[in-house]
């Protein structure tokens, strides 16, 4: 039907009587940075959640690369390449930003039934973790503990995880969220970097992110997509405007 | 983190734990030769635990079920002649992997509480299975009338060649547990312990490595049920009460969860604790309880943290 590499077609979910997910229809091309931004509790996450496999939707299909993925538990989802960061940080607190890079290199390395080899001594493992610790910039931090890093360099760690698995879409769920100016805008620029290479999927509330990275955006309004187009179509929609970029405009 | 200070701490208690057969036999106290077997027992019983618990976060409270699998394995081999110690143990360490195969495939796909209480049911169950099996003594036991025999290997009639047995066999199964923890299978049961979400966002499917950690929790267990009812030479369902899970568990968290040396110091203080009071008055539990509850209270990382090199293991 579409050659898209994430075809999302009449996804739907209800939690009682809310409906946080309305019939919605998606396409995310290769290669491309498609955000999803819409106003508080507009079920974005809930969205995300079934993209990933977290949340089982009620109905509708989604197919990733050509297979109908709607069946899928999210350790199976990541494996065929789909990958998300949490809205809210979720790394490995106790363990050091390299070992959380690792394990998701280690993931993506074949089963991990292996009982004797030290996991810390596999130049495979720690070699490719280590170079994406240093292309998000965290080179220097491998060996401090994720609990102790700043909560920017969480984020960044999360992003590196995400990266590690060597995904076909990612799926970012608010990356720049609870982040100061300029490790927000160090971010930002970060993403517009990955953004020639990677498909991503961009869940974000900062306005100046969104319009700075994304190639198409989706306005999701109470479960529902109220409109999907490049930057500039949305900007100039009046329906969006109303349902929201207007109220952030007079708010 | 301190690494050179671990090696040292365990070296130490390993040491000391080596010494104690010349000790006892020059202060001529057999006593303690028998008491510190027992310890090592359990410690080998508690480090079983500590992988589940410590490092793949599953908390059981019915772990003592394969101290009784264990024990049962032999007492009914035994019991029908069949006396090789080859062929008991064979048959514990198979029957109480089994055994762990069946109650984890079930307990693990739930988690908190009621992974708790599921496994508690499960061990009760096999608690009154013991007390209902008249032929092998129901509720009250029956004697071990001889020791497993390892023909030409080692007699456990011989107190300390048992002693080093039970020595050797503990030094092997904290050296594997070592070796697990930090291999990838290691890793990922750590990592689903951390953070599960994460852990199946990133690609892993936590399910199949928590049941085999399960299995071979209950299978090294299960020697040292065979071990304890060679120390005994009784068996009783006893072995399997909950409150011998409980124990497993204190030893466990007093010693420091997620530790290489924890369980080995649990057990010996707990036990030794156990002894001192006990031959002091009646009543030691209830001196014994407050000092569980402050030694939780103090040392959240339980003594291995409380030690130089102490903590976390890495």
């Amino acid at each position: 039907m579409s050659d898209a590499l994430l075809d999302v077609r009449a996804l739907s979910k209800s939690f009682g009587a809310l409906r946080a997910t309305d019939r919605v229809d998606l396409d995310v091309r290769e290669g491309e940075t498609h955000a999803i931004i819409g106003p508080n509790g507009a079920g974005k996450t809930t969205l995300i959640g079934q993209l990933a496999g977290n949340l089982r939707p009620d109905e509708g299909r989604i197919r990733f690369a050509g297979e109908d993925i709607t069946a899928l538990a999210a350790p199976a989802r990541s494996r065929k390449g789909l990958a998300r960061s949490f809205q809210i940080t979720s790394i490995y607190r106790e363990f050091t930003a390299l070992d959380n890079v690792a394990l998701a290199v280690q993931a993506h390395a074949g089963h991990s039934f292996r009982f004797w080899r030290p996991a810390r001594a596999e130049a495979q493992l720690r070699d490719p973790a280590r170079a994406i610790l240093d292309e998000v910039g965290l080179g220097g931090r491998a060996d401090v503990l994720a609990a102790n890093l700043a909560h920017g360099e969480q984020r960044q760690l999360e992003i590196a995880m995400v990266l590690a698995t060597r995904p076909r879409l990612m799926l970012l769920d608010e990356p720049v969220a609870g982040m100061g100016t300029d490790e927000s805008q160090r971010m930002v620029r970060f993403l517009g970097t990955l953004k020639r290479r990677r498909t991503m999927i961009l869940v974000e509330h900062d306005m100046d992110a969104v319009f700075t990275l994304a190639d198409r955006i989706s306005v999701l309004v109470y479960g529902r997509i109220i409109a999907s187009g490049t930057p500039e179509e949305i900007r100039a929609n009046p329906e969006v405007r109303s349902a929201y970029l207007g109220e952030d405009a007079e708010g | 983190m301190n690494l050179r200070g671990r090696t040292v701490a365990l070296v130490v208690v390993l040491l000391l734990l080596a010494a104690v057969p010349p000790v006892a036999a020059l202060l001529n106290e057999p006593f303690y030769l028998d008491l510190f077997r027992r310890i090592m027992i359990f410690a080998i019983a508690a480090l079983s635990l500590n992988l589940i618990l410590g490092y793949g976060g599953m908390i059981s409270f019915g772990h003592a079920v394969f101290l009784g699998v264990g024990a049962y394995a032999v007492g009914i081999l035994a019991h029908h002649g069949i006396a090789s110690g080859y062929v008991q143990w064979a048959v514990a360490i198979v029957a109480s992997a089994l055994v762990a195969l069946a109650i984890g495939a079930i307990s693990i796909r739930t988690s908190g509480v009621y992974f708790i209480m599921i496994t508690l049911a499960f061990s009760q169950m096999l608690y009154y299975l013991g007390i209902s099996i008249e032929e092998y003594g129901g509720d009250d036991g029956m004697r071990l009338t001889v020791r497993s025999q390892f023909a030409g290997l080692v007699s456990l009639d011989d107190a300390t060649a048992f002693y080093y047995l039970v020595f050797g066999l503990l030094v092997l199964f904290m050296f594997l547990v070592h070796r697990l923890v930090n291999s990838r299978f290691g890793m990922v049961i750590r990592a689903a312990r951390s953070n599960e979400a994460r852990t199946r966002a990133i690609g892993f499917s936590p399910y199949a490595y928590r049941l085999t950690a399960f299995v071979i929790a209950g299978a090294m267990c299960g020697v040292a049920g065979a071990l304890l009812v060679n120390q005994t030479s009784y068996l009783t369902p006893e072995f399997m009460n909950w409150t011998r899970s409980g124990e497993l568990m204190f030893m466990v968290i007093l010693g420091g969860i997620g530790t290489t040396l924890g369980p080995v110091l649990g057990a010996a203080v707990l036990l030794l604790l156990e002894d001192f009071l006990s031959g002091w008055t009646v009543h030691w539990q209830i001196i014994l309880g407050p000092l569980l509850v402050l030694a939780v209270l103090f040392a959240k990382r339980g003594l291995a943290g409380l030690l130089p090199g102490g903590g976390r293991d890495e």
